[in-house]
């Protein structure tokens, strides 16, 4: 349809996102949105290491730093980490199965602006009274405790968010079960696929366990129930196990999907088949599934008895078993490829040793006994910023560069990419190889400040450098996509050559109906198949026909904006008189909004085959 | 999925197959109503009977309620029908992580 390439004015391009329901707008809703608390939790990092850089420090107050460190753990993980992923996912799920959309494209505009409005109101603590200062998993004996509204940000912005991240996962469960392509059997998805589908299936599984623990905390904290209050009969304890049956899970949430990414990377360019594709499948579920038995791992000190923290170590030690198949496939792909170094490349080679060293300390943090002495000390934090960073931001840097031609049309500078890329990497060894052993010295975590001549300094000196050079590996990051954005040279189809899975068989970016005609899926890595036979694209599975489409629609926005007015309500019930009022109202808005979805009749359109027809003469050159 | 219509443009294909099949489920759904019925009256008797055991009553209560779910699954809504795998592997997974929470509930939680 030719209105797609008019050029717009900033209000018609604001309001098409803000109403948009194609996935690839909203993966780009979601990469802008993610970028922007990466950032905003980089930047709390920033304050944290220069706090620790020297002893005695008072860059800032011990209170301001709680609030700094629990924000900067809550940001990375809920409003940065996963929703980087979702944008990938979004980007690129729907085009490697073959489809045309997710399969509820209201629903994931619907879980984009819940995680939006979630992570502003978090966020809109700091100007508010004060962030909250208990800890990225927020204990119940410390949360309740908390003074201020802190906590209460916290309970409030996270539920918000993680109906959106359950919103999220369903759909794309839904998505991969039901529109795969002709052809694409489970066992003929590329890796980023079947990742996320095991990723969402944990989301489905472990979200209602943060749900209920929420609830629970803004029950106990805003509406006077007990559950968490020893002296009242609750159980403070509970909240624990709520958090980590959610929370365990959620750090495998956030690593399938690099997982899945880096598979896709190294078989792209190693040029090879992914060695061992179904052990890969069968690991990635494997793992999935031991991810349910492990939570009690972050709670050996809690005082479990010895059988129950005997049952989770080996069962955490088994985790190791399928991770480990996973590095030697991703090494036996490279061998013997002909690996091409571009930058993603680059960063899936430095992920595979990166990671193991953090799942070796992982191993080491599950043997319950040592355990003991490692708890709530900088190993601990040295440990999960090697998976989570080795394997998590590693992923979603390379999967920037990768995938940044598919959603933009244009390529980043690979010599700026490679110079980010090293910085990163040196500054995020230099950062946190040093913390094990400050650990292992005896500086517990979460501390504000520490003690001249206790043999810290020059640890935490070194550790506080090393983050100067991740923060400007981040600069360069940002410097390199204002420029490609200004030059703004459009690149091909397959722009790395190499291109193996569907999304390369499309154009870059793809037109906002994905494929003319489903393509026909003849086995693993089908563009790749094609290639090899000598055809430039794929072999349509259907005759050229009408193609349905849903509307845009600003409901989605304003559910979510409801459920945000509703918790300023929720918060300032008991101190305001306009509390409740704006409770009501902001409920009222949301339970109105999905009123008028349900009666109003929304049919969608459908694109004509003469249009499509049309499109041949300037296919690939599509805005 | 089973309940699809068929596709061979012909509807009167296997109408007469459909609707043996149809009269065979009606008699599976009676028959499944009245065990229903049957376990629901049982539950109540053993919960009545004031003279056995809460540590049989507890139990053999919930195996019935597992019963009657699986019925109500099968039979009902049309779960042993073909094409139901995916709905059955997250409905099970599902059952696990509950029973695993409630399980660690009550086992490793100190009071």
């Amino acid at each position: 349809m030719s209105t797609n390439a008019q050029k717009k004015g900033f209000g018609a391009v604001l309001w098409d996102y803000l109403t948009t329901v194609d996935h690839k707008k909203i993966a780009i809703l979601y990469l802008i949105a993610g970028g922007i608390f990466f950032i905003l939790g980089g930047l709390e990092a920033m304050i944290i290491r220069i706090q620790l850089a020297i002893p005695d420090n008072n860059f800032v107050s011990a209170g301001f730093y709680n609030e700094v460190l629990t924000m900067h753990g809550t940001t990375m993980i809920f409003l940065a980490a996963m929703p980087l992923l979702f944008a990938f996912m979004n980007a690129v799920v729907p085009l490697q199965i073959g489809a045309r959309d997710v399969a509820f494209p209201f629903l994931n505009s619907l879980g984009f602006w819940l995680f939006f409005f979630g992570g502003v109101f978090l966020n809109l603590s700091w100007f508010l009274g004060g962030a909250p200062d208990a800890g990225w998993t927020s204990y119940a004996s410390l949360s309740l405790a908390s003074e201020g509204h802190g906590i209460d940000f916290y309970s409030l912005g996270l539920q918000i968010s993680g109906f959106g991240t359950l919103i999220a996962g369903i759909n794309f469960l839904v998505t991969i079960i039901n529109m795969r392509a002709p052809g694409m059997t489970y066992m003929r998805m590329p890796l980023f696929t079947w990742t996320t589908f095991v990723a969402s299936a944990l989301i489905l599984f472990a979200f209602p366990a943060l749900t209920v623990g929420i609830f629970f905390l803004t029950f106990d904290r805003l509406f006077g129930s007990n559950f968490f209050d020893p002296t009242m009969g609750g159980n403070t304890v509970i909240w624990e196990h709520l958090f980590w049956i959610f929370g365990h899970p959620e750090v495998y949430i956030l690593i399938l999907p690099a997982f899945g990414i880096f598979s896709d990377i190294i078989s792209t360019f190693s040029r090879k088949r992914l060695f061992g594709y179904s052990s890969m499948v069968f690991a990635t579920v494997l793992i999935g599934f031991l991810g349910f038995m492990v939570w009690a791992h972050h709670m050996f000190t809690t005082g479990l008895g010895p059988i129950a923290n005997a049952i989770f170590a080996v069962a955490t030690m088994a985790i190791a078993v399928p991770t480990g198949i996973k590095i030697f496939n991703w090494l036996f792909t490279m061998w013997g490829g002909s690996i091409k170094f571009t930058t993603p490349m680059l960063y899936a080679v430095a992920f595979v040793p990166s990671f193991v060293m953090g799942g070796v300390t992982g191993v080491m943090l599950a043997a319950a006994p040592a355990d003991y002495q490692y708890h709530d000390s900088y190993f601990v934090v040295a440990h999960f910023h090697y998976v989570i960073i080795g394997g998590v931001v590693l992923s979603l840097l390379a999967a920037t560069h990768f995938y940044w031609p598919k959603m933009f049309g244009t390529m980043l500078n690979e010599f700026l990419g490679k110079i980010t890329f090293w910085l990163f990497l040196i500054g995020f060894h230099l950062t946190f190889f040093i913390q094990h052993f400050l650990g292992l010295m005896g500086m517990p975590r979460r501390i504000f400040t520490f003690l001249p001549n206790q043999g810290l300094e020059i640890g935490n000196l070194v550790s506080s450098i090393g983050a100067f050079f991740m923060a400007v590996a981040t600069i360069i990051l940002l410097i390199n996509i204002v420029i490609t954005s200004v030059k703004n040279v459009k690149v091909g189809n397959d722009p790395w050559g190499d291109g193996r899975t569907l999304e390369w068989a499309i154009a870059s970016p793809p037109p906002y109906y994905n494929f003319k005609q489903l393509p026909l899926v003849r086995g693993l890595d089908p563009y790749w198949i094609e290639k090899m036979e000598g055809k430039k694209e794929m072999t349509p599975a259907e005759p050229l026909g009408d193609i349905h489409m849903p509307n845009g629609s600003f409901i989605p926005f304003m559910i979510s904006l409801g459920l945000f007015i509703a918790a300023f309500g929720a918060m300032y019930r008991l101190d305001y008189g306009w509390g409740l009022p704006v409770l009501i109202i902001g409920l009222v808005i949301t339970f109105g909004s999905m009123f008028v979805r349900s009666i109003k009749d929304d049919h969608g359109y459908h694109i004509h085959k003469e249009e499509l027809m049309d499109d041949d003469d300037n296919k690939g050159v599509k805005a | 999925m089973a309940n699809q219509q068929s596709t061979s443009g012909n509807p009167r294909v296997d109408l007469e197959y459909r609707r043996k099949k149809n009269v065979e489920e009606m008699r599976y759904q009676v028959i499944t109503f009245a065990l229903m019925i049957f376990l629901t009256l049982i539950a109540f008797a053993a919960v009545g009977f004031g003279d056995v055991s809460n540590w049989f009553t507890i139990p053999f209560i919930l195996l019935l309620a597992v019963v009657q779910v699986i019925f109500q699954l099968y039979y009902f809504m049309h779960m042993s029908h073909k094409g139901h795998e995916a709905p059955q592997l997250f409905l099970y997974s599902g059952a696990l992580v509950g029973f695993l929470t409630v399980l660690a509930f009550m086992t490793i939680i100190w009071w």
